[in-house]
């Protein structure tokens, strides 16, 4: 089935997720849908699965202008979606999640099923227990069972988001080998990546999303130079930090791994310094997060050893590291870092280190009202931080760090800031640079890496680079690492 | 004790949980699909008020209809109770402890102040009916084929419920909403449509045991007639672990428990009576918080694996992953 | 804003009254008369008003505690077997040392004793909502199951009245050992002071200490509140151990001023009443006076009901249940009309 996208638009609030995107796929063919994170892939394949309703454009099936409002709309169209987290029931065996949702006589006939499931095991050589519990199952088995499913519901089109985060090489070539004995069935299979690898070996045409626009399609083959320039631009920004770094170690990590459910994370060792500031780079899920988690003392390491300042921190707990100056900032700012309902009085009080049982009200007003002039803050002491605007939530998270700040600790600091507080947050931050504070943050805005780092790691798969001072990057490198490359240009470092 | 002793013994626990049976599929339907019912309590006591209430007053046209109509009005009453709670909980998003709660104590005090001329007075209830045949079974006719109609019955929504959730289709996608509603709407279930309707068919079930208490088990009608088998109710859908068939059987050992304690205040004289009375709630609950704290686990932790395995199994599951969460689609 | 979800309140009290209007028109009885009859019952006589009284206290008590539990996002159903834990416990007390010490200090020391016993059910709850990951409603109603048990257990058995065991109770206590009345009414000056201590207390620390503010911030998001360094757990247990020794106290007083005994089902469904009060009163702790007045005088008022009327004194929970339930669903309706559906950003895109 050709599936053709016209002109989709979509708005997230004041976030343009997809302006004006256009995808034809035609029957047959393996289409890639390459770009990086927040660059709008997954919300156009919503749109097509029904996910997402679109503001505006047009979704063309072998021609015919259709309306795909829900999933089941999708599916009566016949298009499938693989989810990058599995949307599947893990209390439920395997058998039964094959069966869950398909059509059919009112009495489950679990032997027909069974019979339907080995054969297209058999087909695709998919190794699966089908009495198993789907929880049992890794994830790339729980990718298998879902393209298994979405066949047997005989879907012509399937989309496959991000699907070769967090499976095993093996597990990968039994996919990458299915999809192409698909297309030449004659089935369309659109491929979000942002793995120039994969794409390169699997697709035979790719159409590439940068800040929700489409900035080119290519043929495959295609040198990788090629589409490095599309995903992330000629040009990368020009380093902005002023020279922060002193000489003393701040934060020391040692043999240090993460486990997860997801991923392992595989660190070595690092050294930051004071008054440095350190990018961590990579797709959304690479480790970043678990790295930041751990050195705030929030997510323990299976192994290895962390000090800051000298002192050893390993085993203490997390109030320990909020007394030793380290602060963290989530990206969920509303999840995980301020609390719905209480107003920025509320949290300043919280904060406030209380040697008294009652709240000096008085007295936090007075830090209150400074703290918001300080951090300019759009908001009253008495506003609840949930009517705060993105930029003005992280402009309170940011007043409500500790002093001294030995160590800081954030997740995207200026995602859905606009410009004028992108620049402030980071004056204010690099201000605190100034007296010392050492800065670790990821970010999926390379822009915003290359501005304000001393140095960077780009982190893939759960392994990450040695740092590299942002003056040796080149948009070139930093891409071909991002897509997985780590190993191409440089020695992973310490794998243990 | 022999045989000859225990057997009516478990032929009256067995009939004498029938209302809870029913009480307790229905709460167990609901929690699969993600709902909690709190207002059981309040169902409850209002399924048997409106029963005996509409049944006494039909008296005069037959035991029969007014038997059935009676059973009809619990249903509808227990169905409309349940329709509040969805409409508060999955429409308007409301705590659906705090909308169930409130039923239980409004459903409880409605009944007493709707149903005060007919407490104490005789009405229908529902005749005795041995099935020919079975009921000849050595052992097992006693035990199970020497009552009424409704013990008969419920043995068949036992079955019926298994069934319908482990060999349909459609209650295959029941456990999935309840599970993991986002993934059973990425397969095309509206799954706020499927909870409302779950969430009512299990109400009409509450609304039928306290009809079946009042017209049968514990005929008649009083002030908080029914008073505790609710909040009861709750507890042995935890302890059943969600499954129909260890739900049923857990009513029944709720069931025998109550009448060891009508036994054994016979024979242990020094214990006071009332305490017998409650004995079973509290012996119920006891075995349901010992069983489903964190504490066993780490208990069974310790048994080889295999035994573990299978011991695990037995008294332990896991909830309904999306139950009481409210469910937003993207 | 905030006048939004007072439009929508009241018109949801409105259609509250229009139900239990049509509830009262169901049996068969005039409104007007059974809200003479009600008014009667409360306030007609100087014992009745004292009744009332007698009733506020414990419901204050109850409530003020739940406000603590409230706001730790905490559905502490085993109110009732707080209650009457406490009033075993306070029982106990006066048992042990009715015979060694002077009344006064007997008095005091059984209400000290009932908060104790309260604070140790309640901190049982806990434990089993916190170790044990057992939804605090079940563990809760568990143990509500075992208090009364364990009241019926000591009435009928250790505890029995010389000659016959029965439900009416213990012995009673003799009267050094109640608490002061105003004159010869049913309402104890002591027993209320005590109430709206308790009312005042929750007020300051809800509003005035860290404690309180720790705890809104529990119960708003545990995860956010663990970020910014609060003690989660420590604040939980808190609550409940807090909400248990008000209702201990609460227990106490039934034993001390109310019944002179220990009874079954000592709590009369007091502490599920407090249930009540504390959802009708949300955040507003202030309306916590009010509405607990308003509660008291419904139960009171409605004993009238029987005698006048021939309806049943159960009226007072079908007022009660149906206004909670009304703005319960009012909340709901004004909260679905004010979020218009948005996909938060952070959910990538």
């Amino acid at each position: 089935m050709k599936v053709e996208l016209k002109d989709i638009s979509k708005r997230f609030g004041n976030v343009h997720a997809n302006d004006r995107v256009s995808l034809t796929v035609e029957a047959g063919t393996i289409h890639g849908l390459l770009g990086e994170n927040g660059a709008g892939k997954s919300t156009l394949v919503k749109v097509l699965s029904g996910f997402i309703s679109r503001d505006s454009g047009a979704v063309l099936l072998d021609g015919k202008s259709v309306e795909i409002k829900t999933p089941a709309d999708a599916i009566a169209r016949k298009i499938g979606m693989l989810h990058q987290d599995p949307l599947d029931f893990p209390p439920l065996s395997v058998l039964d999640n094959f069966i869950v949702g398909k059509t059919g006589t009112g009495l489950i006939d679990r032997q027909r099923s069974l019979r339907q499931l080995q054969q297209l095991s058999t087909h695709f050589n998919f190794n699966l227990n089908h009495y198993e519990t789907v929880a049992n199952l890794t994830v790339g088995e729980r990718q298998q069972l879902e393209i298994l499913r979405l066949l047997s519901l005989g879907v012509s089109t399937l989309i496959l988001d991000e699907p070769t985060t967090g499976i095993s090489a093996s597990q990968k070539t039994a996919l990458f080998k299915a999809m192409k004995q698909l297309a030449s069935e004659g089935k369309s299979i659109i491929f979000v990546s942002h793995k120039l690898e994969d794409v390169e070996e699997l697709c035979d045409r790719v159409t590439v999303l940068r800040h929700g626009k489409v900035r080119g399609r290519a043929e495959i083959p295609c040198p990788d130079a090629v589409l490095i320039d599309l995903m992330f631009g000629r040009e990368l920004a020009p380093p902005l930090k002023p020279q922060t770094r002193q000489s003393e170690p701040a934060l020391q990590l040692e043999k240090i791994r993460v486990d997860t459910d997801r991923l392992t994370l595989r660190l070595g060792d690092l050294t930051a310094y004071k008054g440095e500031v350190i990018g961590l780079a990579g797709l959304e899920g690479s480790g970043q997060q678990q790295l930041l988690l751990m050195c705030a003392g929030l997510l323990r390491a299976s192994t290895g050893q962390i000090r800051v300042n000298g002192v050893e921190m390993t085993h203490e707990s997390y109030s320990k590291y909020l007394d030793r100056g380290i602060g963290y900032l989530p990206a969920d700012r509303l999840k995980d870092g301020l609390v719905s309902g209480l107003s920025i009085q509320d949290h300043v009080a919280l904060r406030t280190p209380s040697r008294s049982l009652f709240v000096d009200w008085k007295e936090t007003l007075k830090q209150t009202v400074q703290a918001i002039a300080t951090f300019n803050i759009r908001g009253k002491p008495n506003t609840l931080v949930e009517r705060l605007s993105g930029g003005n939530q992280q402009r309170t998270q940011l007043a409500l760090l500790p002093v001294p700040l030995n160590l800081l600790l954030m997740e995207h600091p200026t995602r859905g800031l606009d410009i004028e507080s992108v620049l402030w947050v980071w004056q204010q931050l690099i201000a605190r640079c100034q007296t010392g504070t050492t800065i670790l943050f990821m970010s999926s805005d390379l822009d915003e890496i290359m501005r304000y780092s001393d140095r960077v790691i780009v982190f893939s798969g759960g392994q990450a680079s040695h740092p590299i001072a942002v003056s040796d990057l080149t948009a070139d490198r930093l891409g071909q690492m991002i897509g997985g490359r780590l190993s191409d240009t440089l020695e992973p470092s310490v794998i243990s | 004790m022999d045989i000859a002793q225990i057997t009516p013994i478990l032929a009256t626990a067995i009939a004498t949980s029938t209302p809870l049976v029913f009480a307790c599929l229905g709460e167990t339907i609901a929690e699969r699909a993600g709902v909690i019912n709190l207002s059981a309590e309040g169902t409850i006591l209002l399924g048997a008020m409106t029963s005996f209430a509409i049944a006494k007053t039909l008296e005069g046209s037959g035991t029969v209809p007014s038997l059935l109509a009676g059973f009809a009005g619990a249903a509808v009453v227990g169905a409309a109770i349940a329709l509040i709670v969805a409409l508060g909980t999955l429409t308007l998003k409301q705590s659906q402890v705090a909308i169930g709660f409130v039923l239980a104590l409004l459903g409880a005090s409605l009944s007493s102040f709707l149903g005060n001329s007919f407490v104490r007075i005789p009405g229908p209830t529902v005749p005795s009916f041995k099935i020919p045949g079975l009921q000849n079974l050595p052992l097992l006719g006693n035990l199970l084929f020497q009552s009424d109609l409704l013990v008969y019955l419920s043995y068949a929504a036992i079955a019926l419920v298994w069934v319908y959730f482990y060999r349909t289709r459609a209650g295959l996608m029941l456990r999935a909403i309840g599970e993991q509603p986002n993934a059973a709407f990425a397969r095309g279930t509206n799954v706020v449509k499927m909870r409302y309707i779950y969430t009512l068919i299990g109400g009409a079930m509450m609304g039928i045991a306290g009809a079946a208490f009042s017209l049968d088990f514990k005929a008649g009608w009083s002030h908080m007639h029914t008073a505790g088998y609710g909040w009861i109710a709750l507890a042995i859908v935890i302890f059943g672990g969600w499954n129909p068939l260890r739900v049923a059987l857990s009513c029944y050992l709720f069931g025998i428990l109550q009448s060891l304690a009508s036994v054994a205040q016979s024979s242990i004289p020094a214990i006071p009576s009332q305490v017998f009375n409650v004995a079973p709630f509290m012996l119920m609950i006891l075995l349901l918080v010992l069983t489903s704290s964190e504490w066993v686990e780490r208990v069974l932790k310790l048994l080889p694996s295999p035994l573990d395995r299978t011991a695990s199994e037995l008294i332990r599951s896991a909830p309904p992953a999306a139950l009481g969460k409210v469910f937003e689609q993207d | 804003m905030t006048k939004r979800i007072f439009y929508y309140q009241l018109a949801s009290i409105a259609l509250a009254i229009v139900f239990i209007t049509a509830i009262i028109l169901v049996v068969g009885a005039s409104p007007p008369s059974v809200i003479t009859a009600m008014w009667s019952g409360a306030f007609g006589t100087v014992g009745q008003f004292a009744r009332v009284i007698a009733t506020l206290a414990p419901l204050l008590l109850c409530a003020s505690g739940l406000l603590f539990t409230f706001t730790a996002g905490l559905y502490n159903l085993g109110i009732e077997g707080q209650i009457a834990f406490g009033a075993i416990v306070s029982t106990l007390a006066i048992r042990l040392t009715q015979d060694s010490l002077p009344p006064a200090l007997v008095i005091v020391l059984a209400i000290l004793m009932g908060g104790v016993g309260g604070t140790l059910w309640g901190l049982l709850a806990g434990v089993l909502n916190v170790y044990g990951r057992i939804n605090e409603i079940f563990s809760g109603l568990g143990l509500n199951f075992v208090a009364d048990g364990l009241a019926l257990y000591l009435i009928f058995g250790p505890w029995k009245r010389e000659g016959v065991a029965s439900m009416s109770g213990t012995e009673q206590f003799p009267e050094s050992l109640w608490l002061p009345t105003f004159g010869n009414t049913d309402a104890s000056p002591i027993a209320l002071l005590i109430a709206i201590a308790a009312v005042a207390i929750t007020l300051i620390i809800l509003r005035g200490t860290y404690f309180g503010l720790r705890l809104r911030a529990v119960g708003q998001n545990l995860r956010a509140s663990y970020v910014l360094g609060i003690p989660s757990i420590r604040q939980l247990l808190s609550a409940f151990a807090i909400c248990g020794g008000f209702a201990g106290i609460a227990g106490a007083l039934q034993v001390l001023a109310v019944f002179h005994r220990l009874i079954p089902n000592i709590s009369s469904g007091l502490g599920y009443l407090a249930l009540l009060v504390a959802m009708l009163v949300g955040l507003n702790a202030w309306f916590i006076l009010p509405v607990a007045f308003f509660f008291s005088a419904l139960n009171i008022g409605s004993l009238q009901l029987p005698l006048d009327l021939d309806l049943e004194s159960s009226l007072a929970g079908v007022i009660q249940g149906t206004l909670v339930l009304f703005v319960l669903l009012a909340r709901g309706v004004s909260e679905s009309l004010r979020k218009p559906s948005t996909t938060p950003l952070h959910k990538g895109y």
